[in-house]
């Protein structure tokens, strides 16, 4: 039976607002999260930088006039300007636009960003799911594996794997997908720990369900809000990652744009055009920033007994 | 204890050894071939010249002979001669060892001397301005990129002002025991190291502190009549400390993998810097020595953080 608002007003001494009764947890959270400025903020900013990545092209043709790879090299080093709009940020050692390249650069950066955090995600979830829910063999067999590439220095593998086999950005993402999933899996695999005792999996189990029907049912939607939380962490240390990889030449590498490889020109040239290097580092950290301070606003706001804890 | 101790070391060699399959793998199944590309240019050599040399670094023989040789010598720490050098590959990695360690240690040093007294003066003024800055700080010194930070301070304090050197650990020339040049060398690469660690510090320390507080046995130190500085100083923080020393193996293993990019921008001859310019070359022993090196000193990290454990909180059981 349902139980409207004022059933709840008229039993409870304590006065129930009114729109908040009936609100599911995503309801909720969005309620409380429209209220976190900083958070809305950073949504906004990280929007914006992702539709100008996204609209790249037609900055270049109708706002710049200047395609990304296009060189001039009698306007090599030219300072930031507002006279020719292709330099508003500078050009490059070759008179290329620094503007047009952060832009296409920003493509690169976030798309390597969303797509290796969803390869992480998605085996980070599956196997946390697993060993959580089939403990036994499965859960050592895994959690051993995880010690193993825990203690492996991460950067000093990928430095090699780079190094190596000169990824093209697909092969990159694959690998960065590959590596850093060991987090999410110890975090899902706790969570599942304590959620398969409740009773509603067990209910679920006398009805006759299957373990995976019970995993992505029952046990999944249950863990999806602190996946959301991971996500945007995720995503921002991907993005830092696969900046420093470019920046050492092992990552993204030229002459697509990214905002790390635009930095490790830029470093030797520094004497010459200092600007070059401040605005793809400006990039990233604003990026990032965002990123993480999504992850905050929506952990507290998922879960409000934390809020301000940290 | 000391049981604890020796199981926590057995433990270890399942992991070194799936760590050295892997570097196995990945540097032997990788394209472009080693000795190629170090007789790159010299035309003299004939066929015969270049299988010499590939048996004389055992490049000849099939992949599980290969394989089995490689796990018998890295149990002795033996990872053959550097393609480049002509010496062994674990002390030409060694030699680079001290180099990474200062720079890793001082960024530690950094991060508690900064981040700990941080994190209290924001719990202690909750609410007010100085904790939303920590805490605002708190997530902007993780979104930084480092590399990048580094090169900012490079243009600020080695071009335009022109105080601080921009690479290495030492002028050329100076004496080797001249500690003041080498911490104008130390200062900014180790800066740029600890400031992740600075901001996850202030974080931590935060939360604990504040956490701390809220414990029956403040309220009984304060019902003793006791002085709020005592029971801040003796009480609280002594407690709120304790996480801080129990993470100190993974802010190691996470120093030293960091350090590797950090060695890169100011030039600083360590271990990341040197593995880095092995990998560029395909000199495959010093990688493999080099990855092998970084994984032990992560293995050995952890072993101090799970003794620590042991140590700090007797509600760990030693079993």
């Amino acid at each position: 039976m349902a139980t409207t608002t004022a059933d709840i007003a008229a039993v409870s001494p304590v006065a129930v607002p009114a729109r908040r009764a009936s609100a599911g947890l995503w309801s909720d959270a969005w309620y409380r999260l429209r209220r976190d400025k900083l958070t809305m903020a950073s949504i906004v900013v990280l929007v914006i930088l992702i539709v100008l990545s996204a609209a790249a092209p037609l900055f270049e043709e109708h706002v710049f006039k200047f395609k990304f790879a296009q060189q001039d090299l009698l306007g090599a080093y030219a300072k930031p300007q507002l006279e020719k709009p292709q330099y508003l940020l500078g050009s490059d050692e070759l008179g290329r636009s620094q503007v047009v390249r952060l832009l296409y650069g920003g493509q690169v950066s976030l798309f390597v960003g969303f797509f290796a955090a969803a390869i992480q995600l998605t085996i980070g979830v599956s196997l946390g799911l697993i060993a959580g829910y089939k403990r036994g063999f499965i859960d050592d067999a895994i959690t051993f594996f995880i010690t193993v590439l825990n203690s492996i220095p991460t950067l000093f593998l990928l430095l090699i794997i780079t190094a190596l086999f000169s990824p093209s950005a697909l092969t990159l993402i694959v690998i960065l997908g590959l590596l850093g999933w060991a987090g999410i899996t110890l975090f899902v695999r706790g969570q599942t720990f304590s959620l398969r005792e409740r009773e509603f999996v067990t209910a679920a189990r006398t009805v006759g369900a299957s373990g995976f029907r019970i995993m992505t049912k029952h046990i999944l939607p249950n863990v999806l809000p602190f996946i959301f939380i991971l996500a945007a962490i995720d995503i921002g240390t991907i993005i830092l990652i696969e900046s420093a990889l470019s920046y050492l030449g092992l990552g993204i590498l030229p002459p697509t744009p990214s905002w790390g490889n635009m930095l490790s020109n830029a470093a030797s040239y520094f004497n010459l055009a200092w600007w070059l290097v401040v605005s793809p580092g400006v990039m990233i950290f604003l990026t990032v920033l965002c990123l993480y301070l999504i992850g905050d606003g929506l952990r507290d706001a998922l879960d409000p007994r934390l809020r301000g804890a940290s | 204890m000391r049981t604890y101790v020796i199981r926590r070391l057995l433990y270890a060699i399942p992991t070194l050894v799936a760590i050295a399959t892997i570097t196995f793998l990945i540097t032997r199944l990788a394209p472009g071939d080693p000795i190629r590309l170090f007789t790159f240019g010299a035309t003299d050599l004939t066929r015969e010249d270049i299988e010499a040399l590939r048996a004389a670094h055992g490049l000849d023989k099939s992949l599980p002979e290969q394989f089995a040789l490689y796990i018998v010598n890295a149990a002795q720490l033996k990872f053959g001669n550097s393609i480049l050098y002509h010496k062994d590959a674990m002390s030409l990695v060694l030699e680079r060892l001290p180099n990474t360690i200062t720079l890793a240690v001082s960024a530690l040093v950094l991060q508690l001397i900064i981040g700990v007294p941080l994190g209290v003066i924001a719990a202690v003024n909750r609410g007010k301005w100085i904790d939303n800055a920590v805490r605002f700080f708190g997530v902007v010194g993780h979104a930084v990129p480092a590399f990048w930070f580094g090169l900012m301070l490079i243009i600020i304090f080695s071009v335009t002002l022109r105080w601080l050197p921009s690479q290495g650990v030492l002028t050329v020339g100076k004496d080797v025991w001249d500690i003041g040049d080498r911490l104008k060398h130390l200062i900014m690469p180790a800066f740029v190291l600890a400031l992740a660690g600075i901001a996850n510090y202030s974080r931590y320390l935060r939360t604990e502190t504040l956490d701390v507080i809220r414990q029956d046995y403040i309220r009984t130190a304060e019902a003793k009549g006791l002085g709020s500085k005592t029971v801040f100083m003796v009480h609280a923080l002594r407690n709120a400390l304790i996480p801080v020393v129990t993470a100190l193996g993974g802010v190691l293993a996470f120093l030293i993998s960091g350090a590797l990019v950090i060695e890169q921008v100011f030039t600083w001859p360590g271990v990341g810097q040197f593995t880095y310019a092995a990998a560029r070359q395909k000199d495959y022993p010093v990688i493999t020595a080099g990855v092998m090196l970084g994984g032990m000193l992560l293995v050995l990290s952890y072993l101090i953080r799970d003794i620590a454990y042991a140590v700090v909180d007797p509600r760990i059981k030693v079993k």
